[in-house]
C-alpha cells in the first residue's frame, strides 16, 4: 500500500493539467476545427493564433499594459511596505495592533464591492484609463499582503543585528539599506513575487479602471470575443499566453510559495 | 514579537502605507456608505433615506437566496478542498527533484488570471466541443452546464477545486516539512500505525497552517466573482448567482446604487467578522 502513495499526487496533477492541456490544444487549432467537431488533438496544427496575437498591436498591447501596471504596482507596494513591516516587527506604538488588523481587512475586501466607487474616485482625480490608476488600486490588497509577508521574514532576523549596527554607529537608513535589506533578500523576493502575481490575476478592478489606453489583456479578450463573433482559437492562444509569466517565475519561488500564501506565517 | 520596544516614531515608518491604503480603502468605502443611505432620481441629486435600503436588503428574498447559495458553495468547496489538499500533501515526496516538480505543477492553477480560469473551464466543459463535456455526454451522461442548474453547480465546484486545492496542499506540505525526522523514527520504534502517526504527529503539527488554509479558503470563496461570472454568468437562471455576482448585477446592471451600497456594507461586515476571527487565530498561534 505504501508504494501506491505516489498515485495520489500523480492523479491530482493529471486533473490539474487536463484543462490546461485542452487550452493549449485549442490554441493550436483553427476556429473552424474547434467549432466543427470534437478532436482530442489538433488535426491541422497551426501557429496562426499566436502569430496574430504577437503581431496585432490591439492584442499584444494588452499584455504590455498589464505588465506595466503590474510592475509599477509591485515596486510601489514593496517600497512602502518595507519600512512599515520593519516598524511592525521591531517596535510597539500606539494602535499598532489595530492598524495591522485594518491592513489585513483590506486584503479581504471583495473587489466587487469596490468596483464602482473606484471607477468614480479615479475618474474624479483624472487618472481613469492610466496605468497608474490600476497600479494604485491594486495597492489596496497588495500593500497589506507585502507588509504581512515582509513582517514574517523580518521577525525571523534577530534583533541583535539592529542593536550591533547602532552600537557601531550606523545611521538608521544606512543600516536599513546596507545591512538589513540584504538580510531579508529572500523575503523581498517572495513579497515581490506575490504582489506581481495577485496584480496579474486580478482583472475586475483593472477592467473597471481602464478603457483604451491602459486596457489589460483580459479586457482585450472579452471585447474581441463580442466584436468578432467567437474566435475560440484566438482566445485560447491569448489565455495560454497569460499563463506564461506565472509559469516563468514560479520556479524561483517554489520553496517559498507556501510562506507567501500564508502571509508569511509558516 | 515579544522583545519589541515602544517607539511612537515608528508611525513615520508606517505612514506611507497608511496614506496609500487609506486612499484606496476609505474614499471608496465612504462612497458606498453615502449610497447606502440615499436615494437618487438621476442628475446627481441625492436624498437622505436613512436605513431604508438596509431594511429592504435584509428582508429581501433575493439577498437571502444569494446568501444561501454563497454559504452552500463555500461549504461544499471547503469540504472537498481541505481533505483533498491534505491527502495530496501527505502523499507528496518530501524532498528531491520530484518534490520540486510537484510544487511547480501544483502551483500552476494559482497563477492563472481569474477570468482565464473561467474561460478555460468554459471551453473545457462545453457539452459539444469541450473535452469534459464531450466525454461525459459520450459516456451517456446528459450534461450541459449552460442549461442544467445541477451541472452548472458541479462545473463551478470542479473549477474551484481545480483552482484552489493546491493552496491547501502547499500549506499542508509546508507544515509537514517542518516536522523533524526524529518524530517519525520515534513513532516507528513505538510501532505506530500510519493512522496513529497522522493523528498524533502530523495533524497537530499541521494545525496552524491548516487553520490558515481553511480561513483563507473560506474568505476567498466568499468573495469569488470573476471565475463564476465568466463560467456561467450566474446562470442558468439565477442558479449560480453568488453574493458578489448579484451585487454587481444590482450596482452596474440596474444601477440601483442605494440597495447595492447597503448590500455591499452588509457583505463587507460579514467578511470583516471573518477577518477578525482569522486575525485572532493567527495571533493566538504566535503567542503559543
Amino acid at each position: 500500500m505504501k508504494r501506491m502513495t505516489w498515485l495520489v499526487p500523480a492523479l491530482y496533477i493529471v486533473f490539474l493539467m487536463l484543462p490546461i492541456y485542452w487550452l493549449l490544444c485549442m490554441s493550436f487549432k483553427t476556429t473552424n476545427e474547434i467549432l466543427g467537431q470534437f478532436t482530442p488533438w489538433p488535426q491541422n496544427f497551426t501557429l496562426e493564433n499566436y502569430r496574430k496575437i504577437l503581431t496585432d498591436s490591439t492584442w499584444y498591447m494588452g499584455y504590455v499594459n498589464s505588465l506595466i501596471y503590474v510592475v509599477i504596482n509591485t515596486v510601489m507596494s514593496v517600497a512602502v511596505a518595507l519600512p512599515a513591516a520593519y516598524a511592525f516587527s521591531r517596535y510597539r506604538f500606539l494602535g499598532d495592533k489595530h492598524l495591522f488588523f485594518w491592513l489585513l481587512s483590506n486584503r479581504m475586501a471583495p473587489a466587487a464591492v469596490f468596483a464602482l466607487p473606484f471607477f468614480q474616485l479615479y475618474s474624479a482625480i483624472g487618472l481613469f484609463d492610466t496605468h497608474i490608476a490600476v497600479a494604485l488600486a491594486h495597492c489596496l490588497f497588495n500593500v497589506p499582503l507585502a507588509v504581512w509577508i515582509l513582517e514574517g521574514f523580518m521577525s525571523g532576523v534577530p534583533k541583535e543585528l539592529d542593536e550591533l549596527a547602532f552600537i557601531d554607529g550606523y545611521p538608521f537608513w544606512k543600516f536599513f539599506v546596507k545591512i538589513f535589506l540584504p538580510a531579508i533578500a529572500a523575503g523581498i523576493g517572495v513579497a515581490a513575487f506575490f504582489c506581481f502575481m495577485f496584480s496579474w490575476v486580478e482583472l475586475l478592478l483593472a477592467k473597471t479602471l481602464t478603457s483604451v489606453a491602459a486596457k489589460p489583456i483580459a479586457a482585450t479578450m472579452t471585447r474581441t470575443a463580442s466584436a468578432s463573433g467567437y474566435e475560440l482559437g484566438l482566445l485560447a492562444a491569448a489565455g495560454a499566453l497569460t499563463i506564461v509569466p506565472g509559469a516563468f517565475v514560479i520556479y524561483f519561488v517554489r520553496n517559498y510559495i507556501a510562506k507567501g500564501f500564508s502571509l508569511g506565517r509558516v | 514579537m515579544s522583545a519589541r520596544t515602544v517607539n511612537q516614531k515608528a508611525w513615520w515608518l508606517v505612514l506611507p502605507v497608511v496614506v496609500l491604503v487609506g486612499f484606496n480603502a476609505i474614499v471608496p468605502l465612504m462612497t458606498v456608505v453615502n449610497y447606502s443611505v440615499q436615494e437618487t432620481f438621476g442628475n446627481n441629486k441625492f436624498f437622505f433615506e436613512g436605513v431604508k435600503w438596509f431594511e429592504m436588503v435584509i428582508h429581501s428574498a433575493r439577498f437571502h437566496d444569494a446568501l444561501k447559495r454563497q454559504l452552500l458553495f463555500t461549504a461544499i468547496v471547503l469540504a472537498i478542498e481541505v481533505p483533498l489538499g491534505v491527502a495530496v500533501a501527505l502523499a507528496m515526496p518530501r524532498r528531491g527533484v520530484w518534490a520540486s516538480v510537484c510544487l511547480v505543477l501544483m502551483s500552476m492553477p494559482l497563477l492563472i488570471p481569474w477570468n482565464v480560469v473561467g474561460a478555460i473551464w468554459n471551453i473545457f466543459a462545453l457539452p459539444d466541443i469541450g473535452m469534459l463535456g464531450w466525454t461525459l455526454n459520450r459516456a451517456g451522461i446528459d450534461y450541459n452546464f449552460t442549461r442544467q442548474p445541477v451541472a452548472a453547480w458541479a462545473t463551478l465546484i470542479a473549477m474551484d477545486v481545480w483552482h484552489w486545492t493546491s493552496l491547501v496542499a502547499l500549506l499542508a506540505y509546508a507544515g509537514l516539512s517542518a516536522i523533524p525526522d526524529a518524530y517519525y523514527q520515534a513513532a516507528k520504534i513505538d510501532g505506530a500505525s500510519a493512522w496513529a502517526v497522522f493523528r498524533h504527529v502530523q495533524l497537530p503539527k499541521m494545525k496552524h497552517v491548516l487553520t490558515i488554509a481553511v480561513l483563507l479558503r473560506f474568505m476567498d470563496s466568499f468573495m469569488i466573482y470573476t471565475e463564476p461570472f465568466v463560467l456561467t454568468g450566474g446562470g442558468p437562471g439565477n442558479a449560480t448567482t453568488l453574493l458578489s455576482i448579484d451585487l454587481v448585477k444590482i450596482a452596474l446592471g440596474q444601477f440601483d446604487l442605494g440597495p447595492a451600497g447597503a448590500m455591499s456594507l452588509i457583505y463587507f461586515l460579514i467578511i470583516l467578522l471573518l477577518s477578525w476571527m482569522f486575525y485572532r487565530v493567527m495571533t493566538l498561534g504566535e503567542a503559543e
